[in-house]
């Protein structure tokens, strides 16, 4: 069935259009990867924090509110260039293991961000947990980094 | 003559004989390369910001370029050693290649810029310290920067959609 969607996907003008147009796929990778610049250095700012590792002299529920928003901010940024990358080369993505792989990562990062950033509603609640703060902190830093080895591989399968 | 020498004599050491005929060292290599990139460009951007007054207003400059910017040296290293490796699995291409070139390019005018900011504006930091409004070669070298990184992401992509 998938491999059907992606066969009609690439038969589609806006398809043709972007895989014909040399300049649209390398444009669109640059600001995907200057999107991920944006989420790995906030998101490092953060886990570093929760995993205790920086910035002890201010509570942890400061660095959630200060770093989150980018993120929730740039993943947008990223589904679109994301989707114009699919849309372009629709099996090279959906056939891909590794593209696979990375998708069911970001669904897990990003399940613990929400849950960081909505138990942050509760005051202290992460000060108060410091275990729990650097498990959050280290999984996640290691689902972003896998995120990123996993992007780069998608081109060796 | 001698830079297409070394290039030759480079790609031909084991190592770089290794790099090349592995199926996973190349692609390894370069995750850490893209991964240490990523870093080096998103740390030097919240600098960046601060120079141009956008970002991180109620932190001081010396303060955030005490804390940030050697992490982005560090990871900068990285890149350069990761980069190299790559570099060394088929230099002579690399060295002709066109992309590959203005990266460089990019790369020595942000040493240039980062110079120029350290032994110029920076030295007189303590007088605009903790302002949120940042002298006018401050704004330049941030805005300066971030253009050029922004640069050296794009070049070093389209390395990979024209290297022969």
């Amino acid at each position: 069935m998938l491999p059907n969607f992606c066969n009609w996907l690439s038969n589609t003008p806006l398809s043709v259009k972007i895989q014909n147009i040399l300049w649209i796929i390398p444009a669109v990778q640059t600001v995907h990867i200057l999107c991920v610049s944006i989420v790995i250095s906030t998101m490092a700012m953060l886990d570093l924090r929760l995993a205790g590792l920086t910035g002890r002299s201010q509570p942890i529920s400061r660095a959630v509110n200060r770093w989150v928003p980018w993120v929730w901010g740039t993943l947008p940024v990223m589904l679109f260039t994301g989707c114009i990358l699919i849309i372009g080369e629709p099996t090279r993505e959906l056939m891909n293991p590794y593209f696979r792989a990375k998708m069911a990562m970001l669904a897990v990062v990003v399940a613990i961000t929400a849950f960081v950033h909505l138990r942050n509603k509760n005051e202290g609640y992460w000060d108060r947990r410091a275990i729990a703060a650097k498990f959050a902190g280290a999984m996640s830093l290691i689902l972003w980094v896998g995120i990123i080895a996993a992007g780069r591989w998608i081109a060796y399968y | 003559m001698i830079i297409p020498q070394f290039c030759s004599w480079l790609e031909n050491t084991r190592m770089a004989s290794d790099i090349r005929a592995s199926t996973w060292l190349f692609p390894t290599i370069e995750s850490i390369h893209v991964l240490a990139i990523t870093m080096v460009v998103g740390s030097v951007a919240m600098f960046d910001l601060r120079l141009l007054g956008i970002a991180s207003r109620d932190r001081s400059v010396s303060e955030l370029h005490k804390e940030i910017l050697p992490w982005t040296w560090a990871a900068f290293g990285c890149a350069v050693v990761a980069g190299s490796l790559l570099f060394s699995s088929d230099a002579t291409k690399y060295y002709h290649n066109g992309p590959f070139r203005m990266k460089m390019v990019a790369l020595l005018l942000i040493g240039l810029n980062t110079a120029i900011f350290e032994f110029g504006a920076f030295r007189g930091v303590s007088r605009w310290d903790s302002e949120r409004k940042t002298p006018l070669a401050a704004k330049l070298a941030g805005g300066i920067s971030i253009v050029l990184w922004i640069m050296v992401v794009g070049f070093g992509r389209w390395i990979g959609f024209t290297k022969m």
